[in-house]
């Protein structure tokens, strides 16, 4: 198997090597820590005071964990550690309740973000001979721009056209000889399904690769989607916490996801009692980016379940792999590779006054594309006898959840007292996409 | 000169309408006129009923949504033309049918039809001004 490095001094460095530069590195991220108003006041409260204070790595341990939580709390500024004028991006998401998060970048956390792209693309064989479709959402979703300077720092041909509009996809790909892709999975079968009607044929194309995330899918799916596309599909992992995309990703092995370690230090830690747990051990990832100045995060709970591999990797890389994630430790859900918290819809359904007490949120596939159902029950002292008020309040709850879950739902209305009630924790989520 | 109509919301769920029916007929109550607007999933029935107190009453204690509207009652003339006549009356005074539908029954060589109207006063002083019979409440439990 040929084996390519985009800087394999860095890949193949050894252990020891490896825990120094984190250590370096870690020092550094805590001193930019102590200027964010949050972890000022969380770091002095352990009587960490200096980055000197870290003597070893172990050291990390004495530092509490961060969470989303952390981050809507302290939106829009607390944990800024730069001056104003040295950020050069923001990307935020939307919240779970309403308030978002932000991640400010400098010039040079864009740089090393993108260092860890590039090493990504070249590790999956990858390079400057490719034309690159890259079929993730631009804007405030990482998902996009992240792949995007990676692949354009690689060298390859970028066709940036982002998510949805399928036929042009097609067009472009058949047009262009695109060998390689940034997708989700179901976004790639859908594909799939539409490349009769748009007279296509997998033969047509030039496809080689496809890098795929945004969405937990299994080791079938892949299997699938390579035997559909004839291709290679390479996982790919990250979240904005972590910069985005790239935090770990496959090599031509393909199997699990080299986690770019002079970048972040990696924990798998029980989720319910915060434990830290050995190597193979699956639990939830907690990562420190040490390469983010302007955004400096310690022990982020990323909520996804995972673990790491004991054994080495024949490509020779030295930082270890990820497994794939096999689940979540909170209810948020992947539709479509947008992350959606039952918590959000909830906000929007309930504010709106021609809604009753009861909703549930449904999840099928439609095809290989997710499908998103909202059913509410009506506010029965509302209900004026008019259908068009009825279509109008479709259409509302459909605007509004659009506007903050960033997907459009189908929304069903139903008379009250006809949806399941629950005692105690309801349970509003009905999840009926099967595995594929 | 206004009668009232139930209108109550049903998702779209099977034996939702025989359960409205069912409900009704053991509260005695006779339905006079019916229409159903649907969507996809969801539908409005309208029904003009002998006792809609009692039949909202019965509706409402059995967890049914529903609504009281209302709407004008009109007697046309049986014959081609018959619902025309009073069309080109309400189009030539500019009154506006939002709905209207047929009686269940009807009473000799008349039909009888139900509006619903934008404004349901303009209405009803359109059609007497121009000798349309309209059927008031009293005239619908002896229909």
């Amino acid at each position: 198997m040929e084996i390519s490095f985009w800087n394999k001094q860095a890949e193949t460095m050894d252990r020891l090597a490896l825990e120094k530069i984190q250590l370096q590195r870690l020092k550094e991220t805590i001193s930019y820590a102590l200027k964010t108003h949050f972890y000022k006041n969380r770091l002095e409260k352990i009587g960490l005071k200096s980055p000197e204070d870290i003597k070893n790595l172990s050291d990390l341990k004495k530092i509490p964990y961060t969470t989303k939580d952390d981050l809507r709390e302290n939106y829009p500024k607390g944990l800024l550690a730069v001056a104003p004028e040295e950020v050069v991006r923001i990307h935020t998401s939307s919240g779970t309740t309403g308030i978002p998060t932000v991640i400010y970048y400098s010039r040079e956390d864009l740089n090393n973000w993108t260092e860890n792209l590039a090493r990504g693309i070249v590790a999956t064989g990858a390079g400057k001979k490719d034309v690159f479709q890259n079929m993730m959402s631009y804007g405030m979703f990482t998902g996009g721009l992240g792949l995007h300077y990676g692949a354009e720092k690689v060298g390859m041909t970028v066709i940036p056209i982002g998510g949805g509009n399928t036929k042009r996809q097609i067009q472009l790909m058949k047009d262009f000889r695109t060998t390689v892709l940034h997708i989700t999975p179901s976004y790639l079968l859908h594909i799939h399904s539409r490349l009769e009607e748009c007279a296509a044929r997998v033969e047509d194309l030039a496809l080689k690769k496809a890098f795929i995330g945004a969405e937990p899918h299994s080791e079938n799916t892949r299997k699938k989607i390579e035997g559909l596309f004839n291709i290679d599909a390479y996982n790919s992992y990250g979240l904005s916490e972590m910069n985005g995309p790239g935090v770990a990703f496959e090599c031509v092995y393909k199997n699990g996801m080299h986690i770019w370690e002079d970048g972040y230090i990696t924990e798998i830690i029980d989720p319910k009692t915060g434990i830290v747990l050995g190597e193979g051990e699956e639990g939830e990832v907690v990562f420190t980016n040490l390469i983010r100045k302007a955004t400096p995060l310690l022990r982020y709970r990323t909520r996804d379940l995972a673990f790491i591999y004991k054994d080495t990797c024949p490509c020779g890389r030295t930082h270890r792999r990820l497994s794939r994630i096999t689940g979540r430790s909170d209810d948020m859900l992947i539709v479509n590779g947008v992350n959606v918290f039952p918590s959000q819809i909830e906000e929007v359904v309930m504010r709106i006054p021609q809604v009753g007490t009861n909703y549930q949120i449904c999840l099928e596939k439609d095809g290989a594309l997710d499908r998103l159902i909202v059913k509410v029950e009506i506010y029965s002292k509302l209900f004026s006898g008019d259908i068009k008020e009825l279509d109008n309040l479709k259409s509302r709850i459909k605007e509004d959840l659009r506007a903050s879950i960033i997907i459009n739902p189908h929304i069903e209305l139903h008379e009250p007292g006809s949806l399941p009630v629950f005692e105690g924790k309801a349970k509003r989520v009905v999840d009926n996409r099967i595995k594929l | 000169m206004k009668i009232t109509q139930i209108s109550i919301f049903l998702e779209n769920r099977k034996g939702r309408l025989f359960d409205v029916c069912s409900l009704l007929g053991q509260k005695k109550i006779n339905i006079r006129a019916l229409n159903i607007a649907e969507t996809e999933e969801f539908g409005i029935l309208r029904i003009v009923v002998d006792k809609p107190a009692d039949a909202v009453k019965a509706l409402k204690e059995n967890g049914f949504v529903a609504h009281l509207t209302d709407i004008v009652a009109v007697e046309v003339a049986d014959h081609p033309g018959g619902l025309a006549e009073i069309l080109k009356i309400l189009n030539e005074n500019n009154v506006n049918i939002e709905y209207m539908y047929g009686f269940v029954e009807r009473s000799a060589d008349k039909a009888l039809l139900v509006f619903r109207f934008d404004d349901p006063d303009k209405a009803i002083s359109v059609l007497t001004e121009n000798k349309i019979k309209i059927i008031g409440s009293k005239d619908i439990g002896g229909l």
